[in-house]
């Protein structure tokens, strides 16, 4: 068992075209997106800004939008899916 | 010609001119970006005046090389001046624009009828969307309109008559167990896996630009002047910041002169991110669980909420938020006063001109239009038992006792 990741259209050329990655230990969502960071080079300067999620970068956590939770340090475990998404949609 | 690439408002990467909606650089929002360099005022207005009777008539100022052919077209709604209204709440000159005046009966009309001839130009066969309700009865009417298929997602516990009025058209319809946030999440997802043009999601540049024909057919009919105040109501916050788009392209081509109005937001408090973000000081919304009769406007994670708040504090006006109860007397007041009846959301604007006359912040020499973005008939529960019917038999002698509150003279 691990997290899976939804990786978005816009950040697949950065995961090699992967829809779905995998990630293991990790026990919040920060930590998680530091697992990403690791393996795929250029992917945090497209969500991430000073250490916090760039304005129109919304992350869920089996749908809940982290910021009703804990923010980046939402606890997360086996099997949980955490989908990154852009928050320019709607209205 | 005009109409020059996507570009990102954060950072400024140019993309180009596709279903394409989120930077891939920084994920920020893409919008049309114009070049009206080659634009002459009198050529524009010759044409604007010669046009047709709906939001094409303003197609120098959106994203297409042509002038689109639509089956259902939208726009062209009345500017009533609410004397009555006006003299109510001590506004020196008050007008309503009435977008429940369209095909089905709300401004979204404006950006669909937009949306889908840019989906058709872009060559998809589908259409879809994320919807609070009006845009879900727009979207099935102008793809049934247009031949095309269509999918729209709404959250389980909308009001009766939007499914209905969403249902006839043959979409299919899909009721989603959860809040309007929780569809469009879906439906951001679903945009990435299947080739649709979600017209709110990887449409949306082109979508969002329909907004602008507001500002355009307020302007006009008022002569090409400007108000000095608009008062609009706020759900993801791009219909208040494409109003202002509208009247700041017309004062570039010099179509207008003057300032831009000052822009008032208006919000429900059952949810009211942007409202509280402004009074904050914020420059982001933090998200919240919507919950108010205000069904059109309840979305707790609005994305334009950063160009509203911006919007708000530049041009000298605010974002205000009323509560359930001022809602529906807004409602009551707008059709007490001028005859027209809207839904929650235009309940919410009025209210909030009502706060905002009743603080001060209106000057007594100003011009102030109020923009009703949708029919009451939509949300008929906000209006259920505000009001006594006088039942009666049918006898003259019933009418006197229980209507005309006097016995029958004898």
């Amino acid at each position: 068992m691990a997290i899976t990741v939804k990786i978005p259209t816009q950040l697949r050329a950065v995961t090699g075209g992967e829809s779905e990655v995998a990630v293991e230990e990790a026990a919040t969502v920060g930590e998680v997106l530091d697992g990403l960071y690791e393996r795929f080079e250029n992917l945090r300067d497209r969500i991430a800004e000073d250490g916090d999620l760039r304005r129109f970068v919304n992350v869920y956590v089996d749908g809940e939008d982290i910021r009703f939770l804990d923010g980046l340090d939402t606890a997360v475990s086996d099997g949980d899916d955490v989908t990154i998404l852009p928050a320019v949609a709607g209205g | 010609m005009q109409v020059e690439a996507l570009k990102c408002k954060e950072c400024g990467t140019r993309y180009p001119l596709e279903a394409h909606y989120a930077c891939d650089a920084c994920f920020g929002p893409l919008e049309v970006l114009y070049d009206f360099s080659g634009l002459q005022a009198e050529g524009a207005r010759r044409r604007i005046q010669a046009g047709p009777d709906t939001i094409w008539r303003y197609a120098d100022f959106l994203p297409f090389e042509s002038q689109p052919q639509t089956a259902l077209a939208a726009g062209v709604t009345p500017l009533i001046r609410a004397d009555q209204l006006a003299e109510r709440l001590g506004i020196g000159e008050l007008w309503i624009k009435n977008d429940a005046a369209n095909p089905t009966h709300s401004f979204k009309d404006r950006v669909v009828t937009v949306a889908l001839a840019k989906a058709r130009e872009l060559g998809f066969d589908v259409v879809a969307c994320a919807s609070t309700g009006n845009l879900a009865n727009a979207v099935a009417a102008h793809a049934a309109a247009a031949g095309m298929e269509s999918y729209v997602f709404i959250p389980a516990d909308l009001e009766e008559q939007k499914v209905l009025a969403t249902g006839v058209y043959g979409t299919n319809l899909v009721s989603v167990r959860g809040n309007y946030d929780d569809v469009n999440r879906l439906c951001t997802e679903i945009s990435g896996e299947r080739d649709w043009a979600f017209v709110n999601v990887n449409v949306r540049p082109y979508y969002a630009e329909g907004s602008k024909t507001i500002a355009y057919e307020v302007a006009e009919q008022l002569g090409f002047e400007l108000p000095d105040r608009v008062v609009a109501p706020i759900a993801s916050g791009s219909l208040f910041a494409k109003i202002a788009r509208g009247f700041e392209e017309w004062l570039e081509v010099g179509l207008l002169t003057g300032e831009l109005p000052i822009f008032n937001g208006a919000q429900a408090e059952g949810c009211s991110p942007v409202a509280v973000a402004f009074e904050q000081g914020w420059e982001i919304c933090k998200p919240v669980k919507p919950d108010t009769i205000a069904k059109s406007l309840a979305i707790g994670n609005p994305a334009d909420g950063p160009y509203a708040l911006e919007l708000a504090r530049r041009s000298g006006g605010s974002i205000d938020a009323v509560d359930d109860d001022q809602i529906r007397a807004g409602i009551r007041l707008l059709a007490e006063t001028t005859g027209v009846f809207t839904e929650t959301a235009g309940g919410v604007t009025v209210a909030t001109l009502a706060k905002l006359a009743e603080r001060g912040d209106i000057g007594p020499d100003e011009r102030v239009v109020a923009i009703i973005t949708g029919d009451g008939l939509k949300t008929l529960d906000a209006v259920r038992g505000s009001f006594e019917t006088h039942e009666i038999d049918p006898t003259l002698r019933s009418f006197e006792e229980r209507v005309a509150g006097a016995p029958l003279a004898t």
